[in-house]
């Protein structure tokens, strides 16, 4: 390691003032700190200790807790297309398929918006922040399999810029950043992006007889409208006959189409474990989150006036993105609510739109993405009130 | 069952109970062994102006060469004269060191071989009106040693206080344990909160630590109502505890006393004599010995570390390792501290260190690879910052070391972007440095909360 920290003091005088390369200083400085943590020490004066966690290893952490549900999205892209197209495989053969079809997404988003975030700290001389290391996973993972990459690259570069950097880079954002690469995809190129057919890459195969590439949501909208059958029997007869039907052990596991990494929902509870356990999310909007689909759910049984209504709630926490929006997009520290009675709020709020965009809306068959947007926008407001409250509390304490 | 509880109702209506739940204890390696150790005496003892906080202007009142007694003036602050700053020891003024645009940075004393102290008349507390008194001390030197809620400067002789407060107990890194320090000085204890009483027009509240038995030198004090907070640091914080008996609102003025300070005013009430000898306890993982030592304040603290380094590369501090200030190895021990902490300095790179999984570097969080909520034993910690600056990211973690219905993130968001009002009504009056030492700590931002409280404090203080 001795030859490296050499390497990085041989080059540390071109990035110094006068060097030649001055302008880039954040750089060496960025990659440096992540070879070697600093030999920055505490001030004189204050505390002369500090945490030995910093922001690089709750990024990081993050990024763990999404890799199951990169590896099983990886999995299932595979095992999609060769259900779809009726050939046996081994797991082998779809994880090489599947990977085939997630790396490159992954490596644009990474190369695409790391790009962008150096050359805003160059010119806004800020040190490299490390959120995009979140950000960079998480628009890889909700993007569907075989998006075109300059797509990808268009929207990474749209969320770093307009999500992030216009408001002073990481840590001001209002949106969430993966989030807003989605709906920018959404709005400008659907085709892309919803429908039928984006979500099962069946390459220059063609699909066997039976087999329709609808979602789990665009069958239980259907089945609502219809009103022909319920919608969990239409989940459940749904591309049945070649075994891939969306009963709701198979939503739960996530072998179902949709974005990458959002089908199943034991990953993202795996990465909520994770996420809870170390502390790094919190709790209380995931716990939240779940609630208030459930509640949502249950609401519109009460006054179901079609198949989709009287679904039983639970459906919701399985079918498309709810669980991976709710444990890594909701609980984003930045853009959620920042008070712990807020937390609560938001969090609720984001389970019960998401059922009601799902339920109600003929034009978006997911509500997840939405919900969280909308409430990324509120949560400065509901903290404004909680904040007012704890104001309020210290004012009449002063007159009694 | 009722019986039993109004039998206690006379006691316990007067004190309260205060469990506290957030907060973090920190466990470090070199805890000072109950006993005095036999360093060599310090040699020269400095009074540095900016220990005392809101020490405006201050004006040395003695020349280089000249002799003085334990309790001669030093220097005041010519924003506040009454109150002046006393010499510790006798002996002769060797240097006046100020530094860039003259400011005075410490006035050295060499100490005589023996102690002699400047004589006043003791105080006859029944025959004193409040002024008198408040006029007494404040020219005996003991006055410094009462502080001002909110900001936390040096209390002006002329207010009165709606209460004051001591937390008779400590709950920093390493913290000196006053039963100890204090032993035997029960009657200068005594003394001290009959004097405090008068001078307030509430109560003195005496706050002790609830999770064990009172010790012998608290519990037997009169005339102050006995508090009892029980919880992980900083339940020994007096901030906290104003904040759970008395909170201090817009226009509030409260008086807070350590126990030194007390047991120093109320030797002066007795005795009429500054005596600024204390108990301090010398700590650290650098240390071969870590013990108690009899000294006085402002010692030069080279005599307890040199020659008791167990490694080369280290750091002094006067005070904790949380709110301490870093010294040189010839450095002197601040006014109000009653501790010296020596740990490594950790100014050393290590590679993929923000990653690598570890169980013996002390944290809060339980992120990634960080394991040390599984190891109870001491932890050996450094001063190497672990982490760049950064904005504010994470939430909720501020919150879970401040016993307070205190908004942290958003108080020191108000006084980045200095808003008087958000500043105020978040509280800013209620806390000083110590009170946010912790959040400090876990910062995974690692930005310098203490010093930004002391900024906003100001803003309060000079606009």
């Amino acid at each position: 390691m001795k030859a490296l920290q050499n390497l990085f003091d041989k080059l540390k005088p071109n990035f110094e003032k006068g060097g030649k390369w001055e302008k880039f200083h954040t750089l060496y400085e960025g990659h440096r700190t992540i070879a070697f943590a600093p030999d920055l020490t505490t001030k004189a004066k204050g505390a002369q200790i500090k945490d030995a966690v910093d922001l690089k290893r709750v990024m990081i952490t993050v990024v763990i807790a999404m890799i199951p549900a990169l590896l099983f999205g990886v999995l299932n892209v595979g095992y999609q297309h060769f259900l779809a197209t009726g050939q046996e495989a081994t797991v082998m053969d779809k994880a090489l398929f599947g990977a085939m079809a997630v790396l490159p997404t992954l490596i644009v988003s990474y190369a695409v918006g790391l790009l962008t975030e150096f050359t805003f700290c160059v010119i806004r001389n800020h040190p490299i922040s490390e959120g995009y290391l979140v950000s960079g996973m998480l628009i890889a993972l909700v993007m569907p399999p075989f998006i075109p990459l300059w797509q990808v690259a268009l929207a990474t570069i749209f969320a770093v810029v307009i999500g992030k950097e216009v408001f002073g880079g990481t840590g001001m954002n209002i949106l969430n950043v993966a989030m807003t690469a989605r709906a920018f995809l959404y709005f400008a190129y659907p085709a892309q992006i919803s429908g039928d057919q984006v979500w099962t890459y069946l390459s220059d195969a063609t699909a066997v007889d039976g087999f329709s590439g609808a979602t789990a949501l665009s069958v239980a909208y259907n089945a609502g409208v219809d009103g022909t059958h319920s919608v969990v029997e239409a989940l459940s007869t749904h591309n049945a006959g070649i075994g891939g039907d969306y009963s709701f052990m198979n939503l739960f596991m996530g072998w179902v189409p949709g974005s990458i990494g959002e089908t199943s929902t034991l990953m993202a509870l795996i990465g909520a474990v994770i996420l809870i356990g170390t502390g790094v999310a919190s709790w209380k909007i995931i716990v939240s989150g779940f609630a208030g689909a459930y509640i949502m759910g249950f609401v519109m049984n009460l006054f179901a006036v079609n198949e989709y209504m009287a679904m039983p709630p639970q459906y919701h926490w399985v079918m498309g993105g709810l669980a991976f929006g709710i444990v890594f997009m909701a609980t984003d520290p930045v853009s959620a609510a920042q008070t712990e009675t807020g937390k609560w709020i938001y969090g609720l709020l984001i389970g019960v739109l998401t059922v009601i965009i799902r339920v109600t809306n003929p034009a978006y068959p997911e509500g997840i993405m939405l919900a969280v947007l909308f409430m990324n926008v509120f949560a400065p407001l509901i903290d404004y009130y909680v904040v007012k409250a704890n104001k309020t509390r210290r004012l009449q304490r002063a007159t009694v | 069952m009722e019986r039993f509880s109004k039998a206690h109702s006379s006691k316990t209506d007067m004190s309260k109970i205060v469990k506290l739940k957030k907060g973090f204890d920190i466990n470090m390696a070199g805890k000072a062994k109950q006993e005095l150790a036999d360093f060599a005496p310090a040699q020269t003892f400095a009074i540095k102006p900016t220990d005392f906080i809101g020490l405006q202007r201050p004006k040395v009142l003695v020349n280089e060469g000249d002799t003085v007694k334990a309790g001669t003036p030093i220097l005041i602050d010519k924003a506040l004269d009454q109150v002046i700053y006393a010499a510790p020891v006798s002996g002769k003024v060797v240097e006046i060191k100020r530094g860039d645009r003259r400011k005075l940075l410490e006035v050295k004393i060499l100490a005589d071989a023996t102690i002699t102290h400047e004589q006043f008349a003791a105080v006859d507390l029944a025959s004193l009106d409040r002024d008198a008194l408040a006029a007494t001390l404040a020219a005996s030197g003991t006055w410094p040693n009462i502080i001002q809620r909110p900001y936390g400067i040096v209390a002006n002789p002329a207010d009165t206080p709606k209460s004051i407060f001591i937390s008779a107990f400590d709950t920093n890194p390493l913290a000196p344990d006053y039963a100890f320090t204090l032993k035997g000085q029960e009657k200068y204890l005594q003394a001290g909160i009959e004097a405090l009483a008068k001078l307030t027009s509430g109560k003195v509240h005496l706050n002790v630590d609830g999770s064990k038995a009172v010790p012998a030198i608290f519990s037997d004090l009169k005339g102050a109502q006995m508090n009892k907070f029980s919880g992980p640091h900083p339940a020994g914080n007096v901030g906290v505890q104003i904040h759970h008996l008395d909170p201090i609102n817009k226009g509030d003025i409260a008086w807070t006393v350590s126990p030194v300070g007390l047991a120093q005013i109320g030797k002066f009430i007795l005795e009429g004599v500054f005596d600024a000898s204390r108990i301090i306890a010398v700590t650290g993982s650098e240390l071969t010995t870590a013990a108690y030592v009899k000294t006085y304040s402002g010692a030069c603290v080279s005599t307890f570390v040199k020659g008791n380094l167990n490694s080369g590369h280290v750091r002094v501090i006067s005070g904790n390792v949380l709110t301490g200030e870093k010294i040189a190895l010839e450095g002197f021990l601040g006014f109000y501290s009653s501790q010296i902490t020596v740990i490594p300095e950790g100014d050393y790179e290590e590679f993929l260190g923000w990653i690598k999984p570890t169980a013996s570097k002390l944290s809060f969080s339980r992120a990634l690879g960080i394991f040390s909520f599984l190891n109870k034993g001491e932890f050996k910690v450094d001063t190497n910052a672990h982490g760049e600056e950064r904005p504010f990211v994470v939430s909720g973690v501020f919150e879970k070391v401040l016993p307070m219905d205190i908004l942290p993130t958003y108080l020191f968001k108000a006084i980045v972007t200095e808003d008087f009002d958000e500043m105020e009504e978040l509280g800013l009056y209620e806390i000083i440095e110590e009170d946010v030492a912790l959040c400090e700590f876990v910062d995974p931002s690692k930005n310098d909360l203490q010093e930004l409280v002391r900024s906003g404090i100001e803003l309060l203080m000079y606009s």
